[in-house]
């Protein structure tokens, strides 16, 4: 069973600040972790592994710096890394995030499970996965909380959805997206500490891929960002005051409407 | 040309931008900004940074976007019934149409018997709604969805297509949009035409709901959004509207790869739809005031919400998560007690109406985002609560 686990930096978000003058974040840009959502996506294709054989495959898109995550990526049960890595990439949307990583996915050949976090929590779009799926022309299930069984053929699952959960059941190959419940991810080992130092790493540039440059990046983006701002509130709090019977009363108020 | 583009002019030379830069791209020349586009990885910081909006990001235009018109929504149903976002979204689209003097039209999918909500979307405001009757459209999957909207999009060529953000609209909206390799925004809480350009500007809130970003698709055909449920209202509706109905058969041809074995519904599992919630943070101090709260919840029939830590230590179920990483809520009253307001959590409540912050530390983040705070023990507000309920 050969799996592919999508994994996003995503700026670790306790340093996320925003400045007092401007309004804007304040980010180095240099503390980043995985995202999340994405170590329960490993941490399932491990397990998987650990049951069936076969290998875990981490891929990325982003900066060069990636590598170390996909390194820690590879102490917790990942067998090896991928990173596409380009000028050529920079600046994408979701559209064009999925067509590179479905290079990278035709890049590494054969697999039976892509495995992507339900989203990023950068940019909180939950889109890559269900946009990587139909660009590589597999189905996908979103939000999955639990694999009921998988073999080489099939996969069967619950999905939460907005009224409940569905059991499916999909021929393999597919995509599925994970959530939190899912599992418990696992802390590196010392032994995975020391495979991660000298395991396989590999980094693609767009050319590499032969990559169709209109596609990727900026200029296979539809979508643009026109302005940011900072979001309005009503100004100033209203200080609710008197005592605490007083106060009480004024909140049921509020809440009546 | 491409890539980052510095308005010489607007430039004051305050270096803000070079500060804030992670790739290093950008130095100060002579008091003003340069940058190293080989070095410069486009994420956008600086963009932001900028207090003179002096910095963006360009790009060439392509693309031919003069076939398509008209606005168009999905309308996503549960067990036969037209869901509420799909109300507001008609009733924005409703305003959007008008806007651009165009028509409104509404796609609405079920199994048998779905033609029947029909008349009740024209009356929030559709012109016409294109109905897809199946029993292979009964329940909600991505696969038979996406088969029946291909066929009706790529004939009609809407300019404009939106989706409620429920996790079906997250899931199917997507699965479409690199179909037809276009732009796609989630989770959307402003929607506007801009007049300009007669474009769609779409607002939504990044890097956790301290930032809203306008995004739009300019080339590429349709436009298309997700749009977070309780956000835009819910319409009046007018019973003496007339429009047209449709019915556009599934294609019969298509058949799904996931197989549907069982489906539960469970009532009240999310407490994003809630109208009233009671959030506790770690400020509530112990397992025993999480009951409390509880209780004043149930008393008031409001949902019970929480941060993260308190998840962590269990003192409530995840489910109840607010924020980044778990629900976001768009409620019309959030009463916050003993919640620091950590961006992350703000993040999950940028859709709420009033939000009101007990706390005991004056300077708490949290009374920033709130319109009325109370400075003090959030326990003994939630007893003098609990004592008149
Ligand atoms: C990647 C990532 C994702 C995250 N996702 C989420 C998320 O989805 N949701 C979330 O909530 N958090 C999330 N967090 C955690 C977040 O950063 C904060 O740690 C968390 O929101 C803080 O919770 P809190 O306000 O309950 O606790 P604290 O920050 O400890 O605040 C407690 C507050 O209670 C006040 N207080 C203390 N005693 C009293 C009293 N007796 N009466 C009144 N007030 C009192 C204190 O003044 C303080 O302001 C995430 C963090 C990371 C890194
Ligand atoms: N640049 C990227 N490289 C690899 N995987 C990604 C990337 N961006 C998103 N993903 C995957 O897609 C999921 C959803 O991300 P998003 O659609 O950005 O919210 C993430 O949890 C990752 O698994």
């Amino acid at each position: 069973m050969n799996i592919i686990v999508c994994v996003k930096q995503v700026p670790s978000t306790n340093e996320v600040r925003l400045d007092p003058e401007t309004h804007t974040i304040i980010r180095d840009g240099r503390q980043s972790v995985i995202n999340p959502f994405d170590t329960y996506g490993l941490e399932e294709a491990v397990q998987i592994k650990e049951r069936l054989g076969g290998r875990v495959t981490v891929l990325s898109m982003g900066i060069p710096a990636t590598e170390r995550l996909l390194r820690d990526a590879m102490s917790r049960g990942a067998d090896q890394g991928v990173l596409l890595t380009d000028k050529a990439f920079a600046g994408a949307d979701t559209l064009a995030t999925s067509y590179a990583l479905s290079l990278g996915v035709k890049q590494i050949g054969e697999y039976d499970l892509i495995i992507c976090g339900k989203m990023a929590v950068d940019g909180d779009t939950a889109q890559i996965g269900p946009e990587l799926a139909e660009t590589l022309g597999l189905p996908h299930i979103a939000d999955v909380k639990k694999i009921l069984s998988v073999d080489e053929t099939s996969l069967t699952c619950i999905k939460l959805t907005d009224n409940g959960e569905q059991e499916l059941q999909v021929p393999l190959p597919a995509l599925i997206t994970v959530l939190k419940d899912i599992n418990m991810p696992r802390l590196p080992s010392i032994t995975g500490v020391e495979f991660s130092l000298t395991a396989p790493f590999h980094s693609f540039s767009a050319d590499q891929l032969a990559a169709d440059t209109s596609r990727t990046g900026l200029n296979g983006s539809p979508t643009q960002v026109v302005r940011t701002f900072t979001p309005e509130r009503g100004g100033e709090a209203q200080e609710i005051t008197g005592s605490l019977d007083e106060q009480a009363a004024e909140i049921l108020n509020l809440i009546k409407g | 040309m491409s890539g980052l583009v510095i308005d010489k002019q607007k430039c004051i030379g305050c270096g803000l931008c070079a500060g804030a830069c992670p790739a290093s791209a950008l130095t100060m020349v002579d008091d003003v900004a340069q940058v190293d586009q080989a070095a410069c990885v486009l994420c956008g910081i600086c963009v932001d940074s900028c207090p003179e909006g002096a910095i963006a990001i360009v790009k060439e235009s392509q693309g031919n976007t003069a076939d398509y018109h008209g606005v168009w929504l999905f309308a996503e149903q549960n067990q036969g019934r037209a869901l509420p976002v799909a109300f507001e979204l008609t009733a924005k689209g409703r305003q959007l149409a008008d806007e651009l003097s165009t028509s409104l039209t509404v796609l609405l999918a079920g199994g048998p018997g779905i033609a029947g909500e029909a008349q009740a979307l024209i009356a929030a405001g559709a012109d016409r709604v294109l109905v897809g009757e199946d029993p292979k459209l009964a329940v909600n999957l991505e696969e038979n969805y996406a088969a029946w909207l291909d066929q009706v999009v790529t004939e009609g060529k809407p300019e404009i297509l939106l989706f409620g953000a429920t996790g079906f609209g997250r899931s199917l909206a997507p699965k479409l949009a690199a179909r037809w390799q276009t732009g796609l925004t989630a989770d959307c809480t402003v929607l506007e035409i801009d007049k300009q350009s007669g474009l769609l500007y779409q607002t939504r809130p990044a890097f956790g709901g301290n930032l809203m970003a306008t995004i739009y698709t300019p080339s590429h055909r349709p436009q298309m959004a997700t749009v977070r449920p309780g956000v835009m209202p819910y319409p009046v509706l007018d019973e003496t509207r007339r429009g047209e109905i449709l019915a556009c058969p599934f294609p019969q041809d298509f058949s799904p790869l996931v197989r549907l074995l069982q489906e539960r519904q469970i009532q009240a599992e999310t407490i994003a739809d809630a109208e009233l919630i009671i959030a506790v943070g770690r400020g509530i101090g112990n397992a025993k005031n999480v009951a409390l709260a509880r209780q004043l919840a149930e008393k008031l029939g409001a949902a019970l919400g929480c941060t993260r830590p308190l998840v962590d230590t269990g003192w409530c179920e995840y489910k109840h998560q607010v924020g980044q990483t778990g629900c976001a809520v768009a409620p019309r009253i959030y009463l916050a007690l003993g919640i620091s307001g950590a961006i992350q959590h703000l993040a999950g409540i940028a859709g709420a109406q009033t939000i009101i912050a007990v706390n005991s530390d004056p300077e708490a983040p949290i009374f920033a985002q709130a319109q009325y705070k109370i400075v003090g023990d959030c326990l003994d507000v939630l007893k003098a609560l609990l004592a008149q309920v």
